[in-house]
């Protein structure tokens, strides 16, 4: 008899009746016994030499325990791949939000008046803001030019097309910071025991990056250093890296006063000094062919990446890939920067890069469709990536991947023809003060690390065969509401003919599961589910090996072998480490070669309402069709998509970082707008699945695809709808009005005859 | 007692259904006095200055944001927290529905959506998709974009009305 089907079935959040009831574990949800609250003195100012420290009068001084960077046993910094970053600051300041010295009291209230007592006096030095500022080179900053890292993609003769092109088409793009916003702000309890060394609970994505941070920051073994991750309540890469930086302080001042001490950020610390993403500019010179095929051209795509470099590099390589959008380039050539600034460091946030240089070549698509008059459409139908083809890093696509097809279906989803025809009826009526418009990306997402990522890191996932006959999934990949724990039971499950409630997953304790790598880059599904099947698949082998199970047993049977193979031997145990698949190349110096084993790909379409007498933009109705290898779980897949797509509306019409000098102004979500219910009207989700070799049961990655789409689709449909070039995220009605006004004075300009002005 | 301004005095509430006595600052904020005093930590805290939603409560019946709560406020008070509504006919189904139609992701803004969903359905047996939207627009969601869990509210308000 064959089992039911887990896989590719809605089987319910593993964790899900905890969340709902309000039962789920918080970090700040814990208090142990004895312990303290910490706080943060952060810098004021963006970049200087600290002269003096000064504790202001009114406070009760001696009843707060204080660290600062003397105090660190380990090497000042926040070791991840560099370790430019301090801890806390010694000296100098590098940016408006940098962490200077800590505070604990007993009292949680007692603590915002005393961070506000210290005075510190400094010297302040020019600082610098912008992409073009830190390009100019005026003060540098960082290392001996101000840039944290630089790559470089080159295929075929890009110098000899221009001769050839037909059309020469120029523009440029720009992104702004968006805040991850995850509703549960940051926050850790951390613990220090002379013997046993440093033990933390966090609100985290990645426990092993905590890890390894803490052991340079203690200069401890790491058998002395524990994290464990509590329910997270969201991350989006928000908790990817900066976790390691609260992790730190608590640990600190938990070292300094014997007890344990909870650090939870506030919303206004939480969104102004943690990471955020990177801002960009793209600029696009595009040679073109008369019936619009692309024939070469040059990117330049520019990141501020904030004072350190963080993994700045990482985002910048992912960027730099994808720059070119899922389209057959003869000859290319990218560059991709990332320089400083003194910002806080702008960090993970899902899509990693790759929002930004999709904005830039989605909208560039409709700018090349103008130039040489084809439709949206048809230009994206003349220039997609084919099977046999290779992208900008020379990656020949293997996967039977349809992009014509997929953008076909996508559009009949959408009635794009239709409504396209209508919309420009009706917008040409002058009393017609809500102009429609419809927009469409095209995208793909590689899955995984980048290039040999995944064969350096050589992920490790456990599955314990229990006493009951039940198994346990030990991964320290993490679950921060998108859907791990469930996904990776159902694995397990359909791997060993289980029920889903025979698997359960550890909590992600680094004194407990294998690294099975950080919780990033859409690799979950693909690379770590991989594992688990494989793990699991080794339970079975040995207890059909040892005789205690046919090739075919039941749950049942399944369950009294492993009962009895565990209580003959004890501890049932079984462990995978990802190995490269065969045939893959990549060049880490050149940036050639398989930037990814395989890509997700999606057609998105936007329909908004512009209105002229608010200057706002609406999102009508939003077409995700997307082909993501074999879908696990359909209701969170489902989910997936849409929370990113409306993080992906948010980047487009709402969130704008307001910076000066170097801070965020508006680090409240008063100013700060997300979307709400209220502005997420139809989002329409479809899945295409091809399967894939790649990953569990054919998935790929699809966590972060849905964030690359929305900005370019909406922006391109208010175009459509405005007709003004729009090339800045986020777009808001502001910038709606001066783009309006712009096109009115030049049209004004126009039909003036010469010599009147 | 004497009841110096700013000073701790106590201050009694009924707490999901229960009488409580507190001793508290009167300007202490209700999720404090819930979540630290009463060890009520369903109630979760997002923005601390009532935009988020994520300390929703029932207080005498309205939704309310208890972070923007004094606890003096709440004197005499019946206040209803996500622990209070477990057995709740309109609770059982929302949380069913929740976990079918993927209501929950993170799980931090599902205490005080379900509240707010719980005072929705008191007011509006079976509400449109609409109603859904407007009634929950107070409760921000990070992971969701909103949809399934306007799709759970709507589910459960069935549920509810057949049985």
């Amino acid at each position: 008899m064959t089992p039911d089907p887990i896989v590719g079935t809605p089987t319910p959040r593993k964790e899900g009746r905890d969340k709902v009831n309000g039962r789920a574990r918080y970090i700040d949800d814990i208090a142990l016994p004895n312990m303290l609250y910490g706080a943060t003195v952060r810098s004021r100012i963006p970049r200087g030499k600290i002269k003096n420290v000064k504790f202001g009068p009114g406070i009760a001084w001696d009843e707060y325990v204080k660290a600062s960077a003397k105090d660190i046993p380990g090497e000042n910094c926040i070791a991840l791949i560099e370790k430019d970053q301090p801890c806390l600051a010694d000296g100098i300041v590098n940016h408006p939000e940098e962490p200077i010295l800590l505070l604990a009291h007993p009292g949680r209230h007692a603590l915002a008046k005393a961070v506000a007592a210290v005075s510190i006096e400094y010297e302040a030095v020019p600082a610098v803001f912008t992409i073009d500022e830190s390009l100019r080179r005026e003060q540098i900053i960082w290392g001996a030019d101000n840039i944290l890292k630089s790559f470089h993609i080159e295929k075929g003769d890009v110098d000899s097309v221009w001769a050839k092109a037909d059309y020469i088409v120029e523009g440029e793009y720009f992104t702004g910071a968006q805040e991850q916003l995850y509703i549960e702000p940051n926050g850790v309890i951390a613990e220090y025991d002379p013997i046993r060394g440093v033990t933390v609970w966090g609100s985290l994505q990645c426990p092993y990056y905590v890890h390894k941070a803490l052991m340079v920051l203690f200069g401890l073994p790491e058998d002395k250093i524990r994290v464990v991750q509590m329910e997270t309540g969201g991350a989006f890469g928000g908790k990817e890296e900066y976790p390691s930086m609260i992790s730190g302080h608590a640990a600190l001042l938990a070292m300094k006063s014997g007890r344990p001490v909870k650090i939870i950020y506030d919303r206004g610390e939480d969104m102004a000094a943690t990471t955020k993403r990177h801002p960009s500019r793209t600029r696009h010179r595009t040679a073109v062919s008369k019936d619009g095929k692309i024939l070469g051209g040059e990117i330049e795509f520019v990141v501020d990446g904030g004072a350190y470099l963080t993994l700045t590099p990482v985002v910048l390589s992912r960027g730099t890939i994808h720059a070119s959008g899922p389209y057959y380039w003869p000859s290319i050539r990218v560059q991709g920067t990332a320089v400083a600034t003194n910002a806080p460091p702008h960090g993970a946030f899902r899509g990693f890069g790759a929002p930004q240089c999709l904005f830039a070549i989605e909208r560039h698509m409709d700018r090349i469709a103008g130039a040489v008059n084809l439709s949206p459409v048809e230009i994206r139908r003349r220039n997609f990536l084919k099977p046999g083809q290779t992208t900008a890093t020379e990656q020949e696509i293997r996967e039977p991947i349809d992009l014509t097809r997929l953008l076909d279906r996508a559009l009949d989803h959408a009635d794009y023809e239709e409504k396209r025809s209508r919309f420009k009826i009706a917008n040409a009526d002058e009393n017609n003060q809500r102009k429609k418009g419809i927009g469409v990306a095209a995208f793909f997402h590689g899955a995984g690390f980048t290039g040999s990522g995944e064969r350096k890191f050589g992920s490790v996932v456990g599955v314990d065969g229990l006493p009951d006959g039940r198994v346990r999934v030990l991964v320290s990949s993490t679950e921060m509401g998108q859907g791990t724990n469930t996904i990776l039971c159902q694995i397990a499950a359909e791997t060993l003919g289980l029920r889903y409630e025979d698997v359960e997953i550890a909590q992600p304790d680094t004194a407990e599961v294998p690294n099975s790598g950080p919780t990033v880059a859409s690799r979950t599904a693909m690379v770590v589910g991989k594992l688990v099947a494989s793990a699991a698949l080794g339970l079975k082998k040995t207890l059909i090996a040892e005789g205690l199970l046919g090739e075919t047993g039941s749950p049942e049977e399944f369950r009294r072998a492993c009962k009895q193979y565990v209580s003959a031997h004890g501890k049932f145990r079984s462990l995978a480490k990802y190995e490269e698949p065969e045939g893959i190349y990549w060049d880490d110096q050149k940036f050639q070669g398989e930037a990814y084993a395989t890509y997700s790909w999606a057609i998105y379409v936007a329909e908004v309402t512009a209105d002229l007498a608010t200057y706002s933009v609406t999102v009508d109705d939003f077409v995700a069709l997307q082909e993501v290898g074999r879908v696990l779980n359909p209701v969170l897949a489902r989910g997936q998509i849409i929370g990113g797509v409306a993080q992906g509306i948010g980047f487009a019409l709402y969130e704008k970082v307001e910076w000066r000098h170097g801070r965020m102004q508006n680090s409240q979500m008063t100013n700060y707008i997300i979307p709400t219910s209220a502005d997420v009207r139809s989002i329409r989700v479809y899945f295409e699945e091809l399967g894939n070799k790649h990953g569990a049961f054919g998935a790929k990655g699809i966590g972060e695809l849905p964030m690359d789409g929305p900005a370019p689709a909406v922006v391109n449909a208010a175009v459509d709808a405005l007709k003004v070039q729009f090339d800045k995220v986020p777009l808001l009605p502001e910038d709606i009005l001066d783009g309006v006004m712009r096109a009115i004075s030049h049209e004004e300009e126009k039909r003036q005859p010469a010599g009147v002005r | 007692m004497t009841k110096r301004p700013g000073a701790k005095r106590e201050i009694s509430l009924i707490v999901n259904g229960e009488a409580k006595k507190v001793c508290a600052y009167p300007m202490a904020r209700l999720l404090d006095v819930l979540r630290q005093d009463l060890g009520l930590t369903g109630t979760k805290e997002g923005c601390g200055e009532g935009e988020c939603g994520a300390c929703s409560v029932l207080m005498d019946g309205a939704l309310v944001d208890s972070c923007l709560v004094p606890v003096a406020q709440a004197a005499g008070a019946s206040v209803v927290t996500i622990e209070g509504v477990q057995q709740d006919a309109r609770f059982r189904a929302l949380s069913e529905a929740f976990l079918l139609n993927g209501g929950a992701q993170c799980g931090i803004c599902t205490p005080g959506m379900m509240l707010a969903a719980i005072h929705l359905l008191e007011k509006t047996r079976t509400p449109s998709l609409d109603e859904i939207r407007e009634g929950l627009s107070g409760n921000l969601c990070r992971c969701t974009g909103y949809i399934q869990i306007l799709e759970a509210v709507a589910d459960a308000a069935r549920r509810c009305a057949i049985a």
